[in-house]
């Protein structure tokens, strides 16, 4: 019903536009600031996209809280079933920027299923995953992406649990835009949201976000200072693979295994270092990436693993419903009602 | 964990065949069906498996292939739709002796089941999972499912579906599954063998099973199972042995960095020592997952067999060392510390 | 037709086809269905499928019938007891046997009756030589092989040929019962254009059977049944599942909205999904989710942004869908879920009819969860109920809970079809207006306005908290919690106003009042008008508002000295009223996956009344 869309003309709106008037409820220090502020922020950016066609849909849990901070319109509904919700949305309405905002617990575990359905749809949602590897909201419990091990009230002997690695996960289920980034890395952050607007499809963007009640540190190694450059991998389109405070490591290939190993005079020659490839069609590359953060001996990868082109779900049913109408022609009720073996009663 | 579990050794090994496995249940699928191989070829294995009958629970949800159980005589569960992975999970973690095993469709694991199914998969349940994939819904009279091929015309897609289907061996990798395999309803023999590799592993142990559907999609794995055609468009996979396939054993796979190849070994193109020596035991999912991705590929065969078996711990046994050793350290759990304990205080 | 043969007029007919699900039986019930209609007969029709996809050939599991009453008058049933059987095969005349009327006629393939077709029925002896169908009017009819001299040069295999055998035996009643077969004639050809052979073949058969009808000497008689004296007008024969989805494009069409369908394949509500999705040049979108929750809140999501959002499917999807339809009614949109019910618990009887959902509609939810709840009576009235579904939605702000059944769902009966003009429309507007705009504001019906996504100025978030009235806002404010509630529940309670009152019919001054409620209308229609003709004297309500009930509900019942309340269930209607009227209520219910026969309900009054007085 795009007719329903009043034109308005073009004003530049600031961050500011896209704040609403309640406050925001989330406990001093939490990740989450920085994740709305940081949309905020970058939506201003956003090219063509119209503050009213925006739609903000979550489930249950802190970060699900998300729409009611943002002014545009917004649905907070239940647990796990936000990207389910946001395919409705986006089907019935094409022309609107539909963005998820979820927890580990919502997303990935009470809706695993959703989510990897809208990825191998490729429904062009925005999926933005605040992932603080614990449950905040309910006080204090294992998620399905706390390592094993990991002792929270419902696992006070440490849970015996293996964690979902969420990247890993939405390539095994064909998603075509697969980026991850850090609450307390704003730049990257906003630079990965925009990232994620301009891509036709959906984009599944992982978040590692601090909560400071029930989690607090979890992530210290990637963002604080001293440990991140030996830590982080920053990934950027054909460029080779390297990390460390003065960039003498990188990422050989060992086999079809990744190696994180020194460059320079007599170690490894910066030709054999990974070039990183965002739109290799396969998603081999992007799969060793993922799998790379569940390896002690590697650094965690952040930027876009992978992003190809691929039609999207909502844009093929729109195709259909015009190559049938021309076909057909338009619906005629008449048609419908009066059709197959009717007779008349005189 | 429940008292009467059964204990090993309690009695002789009986040696079981096929029919002690077979129940009195008229078998209700299709004439025709693939369902009917599958089910086969369980009760031809399960006599060689290890087990005792009674130790032996099915569990399936709903769809053609979960009528599964009735079939079995052994224990079983006929449970809602999708639910049977956390049926299983629950029946395997109360009990870990027991050898559970689920029988399940296209839609029921992998549309309305999906989150039971990866979550199984990541905790690695000690559970055999037996997907009979047929690319459609059969019970509900032929709807598309999320394995059929994008543009499929059914029932409930007219002009198409334009949906792109799941990959179930690439989504189980991407959900950490320890065990991935592939199996054809038609031929016994490998099914067999890939049951067997199945039972034997400890942890989740994913099968995925190209089956027929003769009424609703019939033929679609005919490339893959008629004489003709089979040899040059599957490759079976060994462990530690180069990827060769064709009728005359002419062609194999080449891995060029991350990139699978197809190349000729009679022309001279490439030799046996050039290909790709599969490794099941690969700790990294990364060639499996290479694997997973031929089927996306019209130039690579379709591979059978075990495309990965690593061993983790199982969630079951995890759970149970777990109250086992709290036991250790902190005692039987004594009902009457439970009761009397905090700040009490006496009303004489 | 040949001299000799009597014909003789009845007044109305109910006949059975029965065979393996591989022989083609709906098939054959619908074509002798559709030329019934065309000759003007009043009809109704009952399928019964197996929950197996194909059984094994020649098991009792594996029969599939089709059930068709037709009359020279109005009916309401598919018939109780079928006066003639078609029994292709030993397994389908011994399901069907017991349901047969004293004196039927049964048509049997004899050559079916093997002893390896007897084996597979369960039959220890041969029922045609050991007595047991005595009193029956058996008719043997080499039917397969008569099938295959009259197709030996039709150059199809002895497997095709086989299957040709239902359009025989439907050639050979067409002649029995006098009606005409170019319908099928024409509809074979416009089937099979793409095989000619097939064609060919199957016309030949439908020939074969009719003139074997004719010259045989195994029918001494044959019928008439006159066309009914229905109301002016033009006529399709429809069923509910087909009726309901037309009826939710008409009410896309007269509402202005796009439809958006969120469903998941189940018995017996698929057919629905499948109609639906070849609509697509209405712009109707057919989602086929992953599973019942996405079906339903991605329909949420749709009715959200502004689309007439339907769910649909049966039971065990409702009892999924419970969380998401709190959402709706916390969230106040529009949206109607469709439980085309079936036998449960649980999976239970997926391919049976039952009304055991009723409970589950009205209150199967957490919390104060109120939501309208409406339900069709008649295959055809699924059309008009879906009309209202849509407007009390729409008009109301709230989530609508449509209960169907798989009778109705399945059965068909001829329609009356409506000119789309004379179609009421439905308003819809959606909030456009910046000044003064809250998303919990209300207007006169309570209802919120629709503000969709797209419209500058009106962004707004809304959720499954509690809020604020008018402002929206998240409040845990103990009063406002209350006043909410019952504000929800105030709003569907007021729709009692602008719903038909309760109508009763029959005797309305008789002591005894018969009450039934969705499906079962035909049968207690049926079965209190035999009673009245029969000399008793009892008065007929039916509900089609379930949630509020009619206004008037009250009065009608404290009216009646004795009121029968016939369900499908263990009496859930029954303790609704009696809880809410405080009135006592002889529940009258039968929950074995079928449909009352009118008798049954029949014999009910009889007893009530103790014995008619005529």
């Amino acid at each position: 019903m795009a007719d329903q869309i009043i034109e308005t003309k073009e004003i530049k709106l600031t961050a500011k536009d896209f704040a609403t008037d309640q406050d925001v409820r989330w406990c001093p220090g939490c990740g989450d600031y920085s994740i709305l502020a940081q949309v905020q922020r970058s939506f201003p950016d956003l090219v063509g996209i119209k503050k009213e066609n925006i739609v903000w849909i979550s489930g249950i849990g802190c970060s699900s809280r998300f729409p009611y901070y943002m002014n545009t319109y917004g649905f907070h509904s239940i647990h796990g079933r936000a990207p389910a919700i946001a395919t409705g949305v986006k089907v019935s309405r094409p022309e609107l920027s539909v963005w998820v905002a979820a927890g580990d617990g919502d997303l990935l575990s009470i809706g695993g299923n959703h989510f990897i359905h809208a990825c191998r749809k490729n429904v062009d949602l925005k999926v933005l995953l605040f992932n603080n590897r614990i449950y905040g909201l309910t006080k204090g419990q294992y998620s399905p992406t706390s390592e094993k091990g990991k002792i929270t009230k419902t696992s006070p002997y440490g849970s015996v649990d293996y964690p979902f690695n969420p990247a890993a996960l939405a390539l095994g289920s064909n998603a075509t835009f697969v980026a991850r980034s850090l609450d307390r890395d704003t730049k990257h952050l906003q630079e990965m949201i925009r990232r994620a607007a301009a891509h036709k499809g959906l984009a599944f963007l992982e978040i590692f976000q601090n909560c400071s009640i029930f989690n607090d540190g979890a992530f210290d190694i990637l963002t604080d200072k001293k440990t991140k450059d030996d830590n982080v991998l920053v990934l950027e389109h054909g460029k080779p693979m390297l990390f460390g405070a003065n960039k003498d490591k990188g990422i050989i290939m060992d086999g079809a295994k990744p190696k994180a190993v020194e460059i320079g005079e007599g170690k490894h020659r910066i030709e054999d270092v990974l070039v990183h490839d965002e739109f290799d069609e396969s998603p081999l590359l992007a799969t060793l990436l993922a799998h790379m953060t569940d390896d002690p001996s590697m650094p965690t990868p952040i930027g876009v693993f992978r992003q190809v082109t691929k039609s999207t779900y909502d844009g093929d049913v729109e195709e259909q419903i015009t190559s049938v109408t021309s076909k057909k022609g338009e619906g005629d009720l008449e048609k419908v009602l009066f059709t197959g073996s009717t007779w008349e009663v005189n | 964990m429940i008292d009467n579990q059964p204990k090993e050794n309690s009695q002789e090994k009986i040696k079981y065949t096929a029919k002690d496995f077979t129940s009195s249940q008229d078998v209700r699928w299709c004439p025709g069906c693939g369902d009917y191989s599958i089910l086969a070829q369980v009760q031809r294995t399960s006599p060689d498996l290890g087990f005792k009958k009674e130790n032996v629970v099915w569990v399936s949800g709903i769809g053609c292939s979960s009528r599964f159980p009735y079939y079995m005589d052994t224990y079983g569960i006929h449970g809602i739709h999708g639910r049977a992975p956390a049926i299983a999970t629950g029946v395997k973690v109360n009990n870990p002796n027991l050898d559970v095993w689920v029988a399940t469709g296209d839609g029921d694991l992998l549309s309305i089941g999906g989150n039971h199914f990866i979550h199984a998969c990541r905790r690695n349940v000690d559970i055999k999972i037996l997907l009979f994939n047929n690319k459609i819904y059969g019970l509900t009279k032929g709807q598309y499912s999320p394995t059929s091929e994008k543009g499929k015309k059914t029932k409930s897609t007219p002009f198409g579906s334009v949906d792109f289907p799941f990959n179930p061996l690439s989504l189980a990798l991407g959900a950490e599954a320890t065990f991935v395999a592939r199996s054809l309803d038609r031929d016994p023999k490998h099914l067999q063998a890939i049951i067997k590799r199945a039972s034997e592993h400890a942890g989740t142990a994913f099968i995925e099973i190209y089956q027929n559907c003769n009424i609703f999609n019939d033929g679609a794995f005919e490339l893959y199972t008629e004489k003709d055609t089979k040899p040059d468009n599957v490759v079976f996979l060994e462990h530690g042995k180069p990827m060769i396939f064709g009728k005359n054993q002419d062609k194999g796979i080449k891995l060029e960095g991350l990139n699978p190849k197809v190349v000729d070994l009679a022309n001279g193109e490439a030799s046996v020592n050039d290909l790709w020596i599969h490794d099941e035991f690969d700790e990294s999912p990364a060639r499996a997952f290479i694997l997973a991705q031929f089927t996306e590929n019209e130039n690579m065969p379709l591979p059978v067999g075990v495309f990965r078996q690593i061993k983790r711990s199982t969630y079951d046994k995890d759970f149970h060392e777990q109250i086992e050793r709290i036991k250790k350290v902190k005692g039987e759990g004594d009902l009457k510390k439970l009761l009397f304990a905090g700040n009490m205080w006496t009303v004489n | 037709m040949k001299v000799g043969k009597e014909v003789l007029e009845l007044s109305d007919v109910t006949v059975r086809f029965a065979g393996d699900s591989g022989d083609g039986m709906q098939l054959t019930g619908t074509q002798f269905t559709n030329t019934t209609a065309l000759v003007g007969n009043d009809l109704s029709t009952l399928p019964d499928y197996p929950a197996e996809i194909r059984a094994p050939v020649g098991t009792t599991y594996g029969v599939s019938g089709f059930q068709l009453h037709f009359s020279s008058s109005d009916i309401q049933t598919p018939g109780d007891s079928p006066d003639i059987l078609v029994a292709m095969n030993p397994a389908a005349l011994k399901v069907n046997v017991k349901d047969l009327k004293h004196n039927a006629a049964i048509i049997i393939n004899i050559n079916s009756f093997d002893a390896r077709n007897l084996k597979l029925a369960g039959y220890d002896t041969n029922p045609l030589e050991d007595g047991s169908l005595e009193g029956y009017n058996v008719v043997q009819v080499p039917l397969s092989q008569q099938t295959s001299k009259a197709l030996e040069d039709s150059g199809l295999s002895a497997k095709e040929i086989s299957r040709c055998k239902n359009f025989f035996a439907l050639g050979m009643m067409y002649w029995l019962y006098s009606r005409p077969i170019e319908p099928t004639l024409k509809w074979i050809k416009d089937k099979f254009k793409d095989t000619p052979l097939l064609a060919a073949a199957n016309e030949k058969a439908l020939l074969a059977g009719y003139y074997f009808g004719e010259n045989t000497e195994l029918f001494t008689t044959r019928y008439q049944v006159e066309p009914a004296k229905l109301p002016k007008g033009i006529y399709r024969n429809i069923s509910g599942n087909e009726a309901l989805a037309i009826g939710f494009v008409t009410a896309s069409v007269k509402s202005g909205l796009p439809l958006f369908l969120g469903s998941y394949p189940i018995t017996p509500a698929s057919d629905i999904l499948h109609e639906l999705s070849k609509h697509k040049n209405f712009g109707v979108r057919t989602f086929q989710a992953e599973d019942e929750i996405a079906a339903i809140t991605s329909a949420i999501g749709a009715a959200f942004s502004g689309a007439l959002a339907i769910t649909t499917t049966s039971g065990p999807g409702v009892a999924l869908k419970t969380e998401a339809i709190g959402l709706a009614v916390m969230t106040e949109l529009p949206l109607i879920i469709i439980d085309v019910q079936r036998g449960g618990p649980s999976t239970g009887l997926p391919t049976k009819t039952e009304q055991s959902d009723l409970q589950q509609a009205i209150n199967g939810r957490n919390g104060e969860a109120p939501v309208v709840v409406i339900a069709a009576c008649t295959p055809a009235d699924c059309f008009n109920m879906a009309l209202e579904a849509a407007r009390l939605a729409t008009k109301y702000m709230v989530p609508v809970l449509y209960l169907s059944d798989g009778y109705i769902a399945n059965g068909s009966e001829p329609w009356k079809i409506p000119e789309p003009d004379s179609i009421p429309g439905i308003e819809v507007k959606f909030r456009t207006e910046k000044e003064g705009f809250a998303p919990y504001m209300r207007d006169e019906n309570l209802a919120r306005p629709w503000a969709i996504p797209g419209t500058a100025g009106l962004e707004h978030r809304i959720g499954g908290l509690e809020k604020s009235n008018v402002s929206g806002n998240v409040s845990y404010d103990p009063e406002n919690h209350e006043f909410m509630v019952r504000l929800r529940a105030q709003k569907v309670k007021n729709i009692e106003n602008d719903i038909p009152e309760l109508e009763v019919t029959g005797d309305i001054d008789a002591d005894v009042l018969v009450i039934g409620w969705g499906g079962t209308y035909g049968s207690i229609t049926e079965a209190v008008s035999r009673a009245r003709r029969n000399g008793g004297r009892v008065a007929q309500a039916h509900f089609k508002y379930l949630n509020p009930f009619p206004k008037n509900t009250g009065e009608v019942l404290n009216k009646y000295k004795h009121i029968i309340c016939a369900e499908l269930n263990m009496g859930q209607l029954a303790k609704f009223l009696k809880s809410e009227y405080l009135v006592d209520i002889d529940s009258f219910t039968k929950i074995q996956g079928l449909p009352f026969k009118s008798s049954e309900i029949e014999k009910k009054i009889e007893t009530v009344i103790g014995g008619y007085s005529k």
